[in-house]
């Protein structure tokens, strides 16, 4: 049970070798072994979307990837959206929209907005519902969360 | 309710703004801190092994081996434990097992040890030997002579009330107001039908977790996602053998609760394993553990019959819940009194009998959910308010609106109600959804669908118990406002913290929202009851107001005149009326009364919901429950519209738009308030379509979020209209009453109309699955 390996990661810009065991995924190894907390654990299944990073740019979810598997590839976390200690559009605009209720899902929400925003600037709002569909929000009705991601249509959101 | 009341008078614009969260930059960083999030130096990590079994007594437990394994530093199981049963109305529970499992998954031993890993790796290696005993699932059932005895002691058990006689039975509660059976013969119209609904998981995204550590003088203290410190820290003492002096609770941010926080989660056993272990120890359920071994809405049936007469008029109503309360009482001896109390709605029905009861079976334990008790009661009832209007050929608007509760009317039972605004709920709803030509005119419908529109009205409160608030003035002149209320979502902190802001002129950065602890935090119930904004926030605005009156008083001081004299401006300025130069700042006054004149300025008070009107006594034919419903609060009212496409090959159902009118006092927060309106009613669309707990032989067969199907955003609308209607109730802080329940109460009910609407078919049983559509369809095919 104690078969550990070294792993390089590149997370938010920076590189880390992190000895860890080697069936850890990418998300224990965010949370248990580099204290990177804002990443959630809400089903562990890959199905409520709490735990959405990116990888090279694409939504994943990181309690279904290996950490062996992210070897030689970008990590971004919410903890990396944030530019000289100013917020991401994303993060700005689910604040004043109140696209965010008790926070949970929220990281995830938000990576995965940021996601949708960099591939399609002006999502249409069906085309928010769709694309969104895979991180889950028991507190707002998304109702908020979609007019978040909204009022950044247009190529605002960098 | 107390006499003396917040000054409502306004005086700055934060009241009904749309302030942004105050914890939204954390939340939206990642930096909020979660229960999970914490880590304490030599932390250990907990798993729970749940019981094999629905029903089947533990004939021993051999922990050998676990205790073997390198990495383990405690196995725990029932017969370590004290013998302290917990419960809040019936003290049937404890930490874990002992003799006798109730329900699969129940937890039979726990593990603390150095990683999670080996934690789980040691409950493989706990043997327990069993004897199955023959399970009971069925509410009916298990309250039949001779169905298996699911607590063989129930009658010892320290309990709040007289428990019924039959067998299993935990509550039996019966009102009644003229005599249905009098007047059955003078209705022109009577419908009559069994209803059944579904268990539903609260599903918060957070699962339940605990963080707890023993210093060295004995005291625990325990970081958990809980609705209520004093609550947890209450249950935790109890379950140890210690007095609440001995435990302080500390709420970190939690993501989510909807009553399944309530009470107690896992706080106790985390707690006595930190106790055997020496150790900090933690213990986050896994989303399975959470499913299986926590809390869940209650199941059951409903048999309901009501009469009117040709003109729409109510006249009579019976009616029979029968509530599922799984394995262990927790707050079923109350959510069964609250859904009779709620079964007659939003009108005046002047003959009226309800029993309902709670009744133990070998499923997970039901608990406090949104709506605690009455979803379940209005779904019957709103779906009985339609069918007599097909009977009677009435609009169903307009037979809802010809018996909607007024002013003058009693509430069920008696009470007096603060302000009647059920008509214009009505009102709002029927306008915005263009209902009249929807209704009449028919809705065109994609090919191979089928268009509908439904209604629903509603009732709930806002209340219950009691609550305290400090506000303590700072030495420049800010504040610190500790009421112990946890924020578990709603907003609540950012709601409290402009009632301040509200009450004393100053900015929101002006005012500290110190988090819950039970070393420095009033007592506070907990998060439950719609009771936040009006209950707590009555505590608030009085300790706000109570500071003011103390700046008042230095200030009348040193400019030598009245209170009656003086104003705050904005920003934490006190002034002479028409004075422009005679202007402190708070800190001045602050400074003066830290240095010179009387000690520091801190504004207390306490606030309970008790009325002084009670329930007639002479409606309740047997009191057979814990709380009198007429204590629970102020009534709220509402009106909710859905309209909503079937598709008619494979029955599946979309919510296509929903219109939400509900009265709330006074928004405090108005993007707050829609966001609790729009929540609410996802959720619940969730239990009207999809959501179900399924259990084969007393197992949950769907303890995953792949297998057991909340919402996600494609499965909803975006247009969900919130319609506020603002009624400033008298006892309330600016008027404002709560509103995180009543908008969960309606949309299963409206849904169904719709769909009946859309197909001619009533569907009596929820979720309406494509399966259950489909089949209610064919079924209507065949008989035409």
């Amino acid at each position: 049970m104690t078969d550990k390996q070294t792993v390089a990661l590149s997370i938010n810009g920076e590189s880390f070798d992190v000895t860890t065991d080697t069936r850890s995924t990418v998300l224990q190894v965010l949370r248990e072994d580099l204290s990177l907390t804002g990443t959630k654990c809400g089903c562990n299944n890959g199905v409520c979307g709490s735990c959405t990073v990116l990888v090279d740019g694409e939504p994943m979810r990181a309690c279904l990837m290996l950490a062996v598997a992210a070897t030689d590839r970008e990590i971004t976390t919410i903890e990396g959206l944030e530019q000289d200690g100013a917020l991401h559009p994303v993060q700005q605009a689910f604040i004043e929209h109140q696209g965010l209720q008790c926070g949970f899902c929220t990281p995830g929400m938000i990576i995965s907005a940021k996601a949708l925003l960099d591939r399609n600037p002006n999502p249409s709002p069906d085309e928010i519902r769709s694309e969104l569909s895979g991180n889950l929000c028991r507190c707002t009705g998304y109702v908020k969360i979609a007019e978040a991601v909204l009022s950044l249509t247009g190529g605002a959101a960098g | 309710m107390s006499a003396n009341l917040a000054d409502n008078s306004q005086i700055n614009d934060i009241i009904g703004a749309s302030v942004p969260r105050i914890e939204g930059p954390e939340k939206a960083t990642g930096r909020a801190v979660y229960t999970d999030d914490i880590t304490r130096p030599g932390m250990l990590h907990a798993a729970l092994l749940g019981g094999h079994y629905a029903h089947a007594r533990i004939l021993s437990i051999d922990t050998s081996r676990a205790r073997a394994l390198a990495g383990v530093k405690a196995v725990l199981t029932g017969a370590d434990l004290p013998l302290n049963y917990i419960g809040m109305f019936i003290k049937d529970q404890l930490p874990l097992a002992t003799d006798t499992v109730r329900y699969a998954g129940e937890p039979v031993a726990a593990v603390a040890a150095v990683d999670l890993k080996t934690a789980k790796q040691a409950l493989q290696l706990v043997e327990v030997e069993y004897e199955e005993l023959e399970p009971v699932f069925d509410v009916i059932k298990a309250m039949e002579p001779g169905a298996p005895v699911i607590h063989e002691k129930r009658d010892e058990y320290p309990c709040m009330f007289e428990l019924p006689r039959e067998p299993n039975a935990m509550c039996f509660t019966e009102f009644m107001e003229g005599d249905p059976n009098a007047v059955w013969d003078e209705c022109d119209a009577i419908v009559e039908a069994e209803y059944r609904i579904p268990a539903q998981y609260h599903a918060y995204m957070e699962p339940s977790s605990t963080v707890a550590e023993m210093d060295g003088n004995g005291k625990i203290t325990l970081w958990s996602s809980t609705q209520g410190v004093a609550r947890s820290q209450m249950y935790t003492a109890m379950a140890m053998g210690l007095p609440m002096s001995k435990v302080r609770v500390i709420a970190p941010r939690i993501g989510g609760g909807f009553g399944g926080k309530c009470e107690f989660t896992n706080q106790p056993i985390t707690a006595l394993l930190a106790r055997a272990t020496g150790r900090p120890v933690k213990l986050t359920y896994s989303r399975e553990d959470d499913m299986t071994m926590m809390k869940r809405r209650h199941g059951g049936v409903i048999y309901m019959k009501t009469g009117a007469a040709k003109d729409g008029t109510l006249l009579a109503r019976d009616c029979r819940i029968v509530l599922d309360g799984g394995a262990y009482a927790d707050e079923s001896p109350e959510v069964s009194p609250v859904a009779a109390f709620f079964s007659r709605g939003p009108y005046r029905i002047p003959n009226m009998r309800a029993e309902a009861w709670a009744v133990y079976t070998n499923l997970s334990r039901a608990s406090a959910f949104r709506g605690f008790g009455n979803p379940q009661a209005t779904f019957a009832s709103e779906l009985q308010i339609d069918e007599l209007a097909e009977k009677l050929d009435m609009d169903p608007f307009e037979l809802r609106m010809r018996n909607a509760l007024e002013q003058e009317d009693k509430f069920f039972c008696g009470k007096t109600i603060e302000s009647a605004t059920m008509s214009a709920c009505l009102e709002k709803a029927r306008d915005a959804s263009g209902w009249e030509a929807k209704r009449t005119g028919g809705l065109p419908a994609r090919p191979g669908k089928r268009r509908g529109i439904g209604m629903a009205g509603m009732t709930h409160i806002s209340g219950l118990a009691g609550a305290g608030a400090n506000v303590l003035l700072n030495e420049d002149g800010s504040v610190s406002l500790n009421c112990g209320a946890v924020d578990i979502g709603q907003g609540s902190d950012t709601i409290f913290t402009q009632i301040v802001a509200g009450s004393l002129a100053l900015n929101m950065d002006q005012v500290n929202f110190a988090a819950p602890d039970t070393d420095s935090s009033p007592f506070q119930f907990q998060t439950a009851a719609s009771r936040n904004t009006y209950v707590i926030g009555n505590a608030v605005k009085l300790a706000s107001d109570d500071v003011r009156e103390q700046i008042y008083r230095h200030a009348g001081e040193i400019f030598e005149c009245g209170s009656a004299d003086l104003e705050l401006r904005q920003g934490g300025i006190v002034g002479v009326k028409g004075v422009p130069d005679a202007a402190l700042p708070f800190a001045a006054v602050a400074g003066r009364a830290l240095w010179e004149r009387g000690g520091p300025i801190m504004g207390t008070h306490n606030w309970l919901y008790a009325p002084q009107e009670r329930m007639d006594p002479k409606r309740m034919v047997l009191g057979g429950f814990a709380l009198m419903p007429d204590s629970i609060g102020i009534f709220t009212f509402g009106a909710q519209v859905a309209e909503v496409e079937v598709d008619e090959v494979t029955g599946q159902v979309e919510v296509l738009e929903f219109w939400a009118a509900h009265d709330v006092g006074r928004a405090i927060n108005t993007a707050s308030v829609e966001g609790q309106i729009e929540g609410g009613i996802v959720q619940m669309l969730g239990y009207a379509l999809t959501e179900e707990m399924l259990w084969d032989n007393g197992r949950m067969i769907n303890p995953t979020m792949m297998d057991y199907k909340i919402p996600g955003m494609a499965d909803v609308p975006l247009k969900i209209h919130t319609l506020l209607i603002e009624t400033p109730e008298a006892s309330a802080p600016f008027g404002a009453k709560g509103v995180g329940e009543i908008c969960a109460v309606g949309p299963a009910p409206a849904v169904t109309n719709a769909i009946r609407n859309a197909i001619g078919v009533r569907i009596n049983e929820i979720p309406a699955t494509p399966e259950r559509v489909l089949t209610a369809m064919q079924s209507a095919d065949d008989a035409d």
